[in-house]
Order: C-alpha cells, then structure tokens, then sequence
C-alpha cells in the first residue's frame, strides 16, 4: 500500500496547500467577483484534500484533521509552486492556471484507476475541477491580452512559476509499481499530457513558455523539501488546532 | 452583516421634503402606505434616494470590511470542518456585497464610487469591524451574536419600501440564518469544551459585549426627519427597539451556555418586558465612527491595499467601447 499512499499524500498535501493559499484572497481580490471565486476554489481544493485525507485514514494513517493539522512542514508532500505566497494577483492566477490544469488531468486519469476508492473520488471532483480550469482559462486569455502592463506581469509570472509548475510531476519512488498494478499512468505522462492542453491556451492568451533550455524543475517538495515558506503557512494553519488537539473544536 | 439609517444629529432641522413636487409626494407616499415597492424608474424624493444610497453604501461595506476580521481566522480555523464552513459564510459576505453594491447602484451611484468613498473615508461601515478579532473565539462570537444583530436589523430593513434593497435582503437573510446556526455551533462547542476553551469564549464575549450593544446605534431622536423616514419605509424600526429585541432573543441562549455578560445591570423588566441594561458608552462609540477605535486604520489600509493591487486588473479588463448600464436589481 506504500505506493497508494504515496500518491495520495502528494495530491492531498498539493490540495490542502493551494486551497489554503486561495483562501487568503478572501477580502482582497481585485474585484469582489474575484474574491469570490478564489474562495469557492479554495472551498473545493479543500474539500478535495479532505476526501483524500479520508482514503488515507481507510488506509491506516490518521484521521484527516490530525493528518492535516500536526505535521510539521517538512513532513509534507506537496510541491513547492503551491506553498510559495499568493503575491499579486498575476502569480495567483497563472499558478491556478497551471496547477489546475494538471490536476484536472490527473483527476481525470485517475477516474479509471484500479484503486476503486481513489477512482471513486476522482469521477466526482473531475467534474468541479472543470470549472476551475474555465476560469484559469478565461483570465490568462483575458489578462494576456489586456494592456501593456497586464501582459507584461503575466509573462514575467509565467516565468517565474514555470520551473516551480514542473515540479509538480516529480516522480515518486513507485511509479513503475502504480503504472503496472493500473493505480495511475505516472508522472510523465501526466506532464505530457499537462503540455498538450496547456499550450494551444497560453498561445491565445499571447504569453510565451520560457524555452526548453531554461527548463529546470524544482524538485523536493515530493520528499520533504520545501521554502521556508511552508513552515509558516503550517504553524499558522495549525495555531488553533494545536491548542487542544485532543478535543473538538 | 448589517445596515440601519442613520440620522445625523448634526443635520439643519429643514425639512427633508422642502422643495418637493406636493403631487408627486403625495402619490409617492400613498403607493408606500398601500405597501407598493418602489423600483429603480419610479419617482422618489431627494432625501429618499440620498438616505437608501447611504443605507444600502454603508451595508455593502460592512460586509467587505467585516470580511476582514473574520477572514483572518480563515487560515487557522481549528479543523476541515471549520474551516470550510468559514470561508464559506465569509464568501458569502463578500457575495452580500455584490448583492448590495449592484441595489445601490440602481439608485444611480457607481460601485467605483462607493468603494472610492470608503477608502477615502467618505463613507462609514458597522463600527464592530474596527475592534480586533484576537482569537478563534472572537470570530465564533462575531459570527453568533454580530451576525444575530444584523438578522434582526435586516428582517427588519427587508421590509422597507425600496424593492431592489427588499430582494438583496431576503436573498441575504437566508443565508445569514446559517452563518447564525455556524456561529452558534462555535460557540456552543467552545463554551461546552475544555477549560482552556471556556475561558477563551468568555474572554471573547466579554470583549465583544461593549461593541454589540453598540451594534444597532445610539438611541434614535424623535424628530420630524425620523417620523418621515419611518413612513416612507426607510428606517423600519427604532435603534432602541432592535437593541431590544436582540436581548430578549440572545441574553439567554448566552446564560444557558453558562457564560457571563459583562453587564452587572442587565435584568429583563418582567412588568414591561423591557431589559435594563447599563447604558453604552456613547463617547467611545463616536470617537470609533470618527476613526478612533483600534482597527479603523488598518481596516482602510488593507481595503486601500487590496484597491491600489488590483488596479492593472480591473484595466486590463476595462472596454471601453462598452457602455455603463445601471444593473436593475
């Protein structure tokens, strides 16, 4: 089961990390039809997180709020693009573009996995990540292609997350174990695939990706390695819940 | 989360009605007694629209800037389960606001004009959101009792006379009725908990308590303009009034739990059924509105902050070819 949860943790943490950064919009966004937008995708992230967390419980490790609330940062498994700041809205929205484009991948890959539970979750949250993905979509085109400073700050924000997005398909230690038992088709494939849609997108919103030379993942957040960042966004997130952890709040 | 009329004591004693059409008036004040709704088109005095566009402004900032407060605790909400349910009642605070800007816009005021005149300071929001929210159990109290204050002021105010406000209420009353139940779950289990957490509630209701009887502002002066607006179905029921009926509803949901108000007078009259109460500190509350309480400036700093970020979005988004419509709401 190692390589199961693996996996889970990997995608419950990137969920529980990014929905917990969207929801920091909240009160702040650029317009209020914003704010509430990036709240109800902070709502489903979270959601998500948790149903995965409740498929690790299944699988022996803690109940979802213990899991979530009380491990220290470097104990977790997300990728570093979604524990970096909101800062402007420009970063905010090319990580949702490129992170939900993914994961709209992955969900859908997943829908067909052999682990039945996993499968099971991935055929209802596919259809909410849709969503997510239309709005990623609309913005970039529509702020790629709006004044001179809104394309300048989206280019200068795809470049910055790009080597961050393609941390997301670092491999893990049972990806040939997942591919054989049919659990999920791995990490390449995935990015691959994340490639193909991305592009035909990034091309009408007038953005450029930053040439293939200056590709240069950054890998760890998969093994524990993460910006400080991520450590205050844990004990901020877990301030509350560590006061009395044994009793309901 | 809140909104009443608010009558300058300051304001000339003129009449609001000088100046009116007598027909005009007279028919606008007939349709109102019959319990018509007056829309965006109809004819309405001066002072009506110039008091609903206060209202209505005043409300719709309450709920951006009190999303503040209560958004803060967003990011460490103890638990799945509370933290979803607390970004989702804070969303739909924000969505009252949209709710809300788009009724006073039908008045005939921008929403850039609005948001521009809070950050300015020009116009105010509920005084509560600038007191500090200092633990996960001053957000629970604020969603339970400020967010039952507003309850009463809102069913209230939903039966005013302007009908794009009227609908923007019982649409936002709805949903208020569960951030009621949210923050009385909240408090419930922190006042039902550990030591630690009973004494963390009782420390945030005594804080909040001063705030919350302020909350519906000072008592109302009977005066000519009062009576006017109460018979256009502006102002639908006296501050005092609210301020009643919200102890007689909470004062013992608060004693049941076992918790201590800050009030050593607060005792329900059983001949008049009126509560007794120490009257608030009137001086605190002024010096707050004018920009004295603890959080004023920060509050404005952040709502300016997140204006000045969001600027080259809201350019990029600006066509100009398309032409303003009033929404009717």
């Amino acid at each position: 089961m190692e390589h199961i949860k693996e996996l889970l943790y990997k995608m419950a943490d990137d969920l529980l990390i990014l929905g917990h950064r969207n929801s920091e919009w909240t009160g702040l966004g650029p317009i209020l039809e914003e704010d509430i937008a990036f709240s109800s995708m902070a709502q489903d992230k979270i959601g998500h997180a948790q149903a995965l967390f409740q498929i690790l419980f299944e699988l022996g490790e803690a109940e979802p709020d213990t899991n979530a609330f009380m491990r220290e940062a470097k104990q977790f498994h997300n990728s570093q693009l979604v524990e970096l700041p909101n800062d402007d809205y420009d970063f905010s929205s090319v990580r949702h573009f490129l992170f939900d484009h993914a994961d709209q991948i992955r969900f859908n890959m997943l829908s067909e996995s052999s682990f039945e539970p996993l499968a099971k979750v991935a055929r209802k949250i596919k259809g909410e990540i849709k969503y997510h993905v239309f709005h990623a979509d609309i913005w970039l085109v529509k702020l790629g292609n709006g004044t001179e400073e809104s394309k300048a700050r989206m280019q200068s924000a795809l470049n910055m997350a790009w080597n961050y997005a393609l941390g997301i398909f670092e491999e893990g230690d049972y990806e040939l174990q997942l591919q054989s038992e049919n659990i999920f088709a791995g990490e390449k494939e995935l990015q691959k695939r994340w490639l193909e849609a991305i592009n035909p997108i990034i091309e009408k919103a007038n953005l450029k990706i930053p040439a293939e030379s200056d590709w240069n993942p950054i890998l760890g957040g998969r093994k524990g390695y993460h910006t400080e960042y991520l450590d205050q966004l844990v004990n901020e997130m877990s301030e509350v819940f560590r006061i009395e952890p044994n009793t309901e709040w | 989360m809140y909104g009443n009329a608010y009558i300058d004591p300051n304001e000339k004693p003129k009449s609001i009605i000088d100046g009116e059409d007598p027909i005009k008036l007279a028919d606008f004040e007939a349709r109102i007694a019959r319990g018509e709704k007056i829309e965006p088109k109809d004819w309405m005095p001066r002072e009506y629209r110039k008091q609903l566009i206060r209202m209505i402004e005043q409300h719709a900032h309450s709920e951006i800037i009190g999303a503040l407060p209560e958004g803060t605790w967003i990011t460490r909400a103890p638990g799945f389960k509370r933290k979803l349910a607390l970004m989702a009642k804070v969303q739909d605070e924000v969505g009252h606001a949209q709710l809300l800007y788009s009724a006073a816009e039908t008045l005939g005021k921008s929403r850039e004009a609005m948001i521009n005149d809070l950050i300015t300071g020009k116009s105010k929001y509920s005084n509560v959101f600038n007191y500090p929210a200092y633990t996960w159990a001053d957000a629970c109290v604020i969603a339970w009792l400020i967010d039952a204050g507003a309850i009463i002021n809102q069913v209230a105010n939903a039966k005013g006379s302007y009908g794009p406000y009227g609908r923007a209420l019982d649409r936002i009353c709805t949903e208020e009725s569960f951030h009621l139940k949210y923050g009385h779950d909240n408090v419930v289990t922190l006042a039902t908990g550990t030591p630690v957490q009973r004494k963390m509630v009782q420390e945030a209701l005594t804080r909040w308590w001063p705030p919350i009887m302020h909350f519906f502002g000072p008592s109302d002066k009977i005066s000519n303009h009062t009576e006017i607006l109460m018979r256009w179905k502006v102002k639908m029921a006296t501050n005092d009034d609210m301020r009643q009926q919200f102890l007689n509803m909470y004062v013992p949901k608060i004693w049941d739990l076992g918790l201590t108000v800050p009030d050593a007078n607060l005792k329900k009259n059983e001949e008049t059924g009126l509560w007794n109460y120490t009257e608030p500190d009137w001086d605190e509350f002024k010096r707050v509105i004018n920009g004295g309480g603890p959080c004023n400036a920060e509050r404005l700093a952040v709502r300016r902050m997140a204006e000045e970020k969001g600027r080259w979005v809201r350019a990029a988004l600006l066509n100009k070819s398309e032409k303003y419509v009033t929404p009717l709401a």
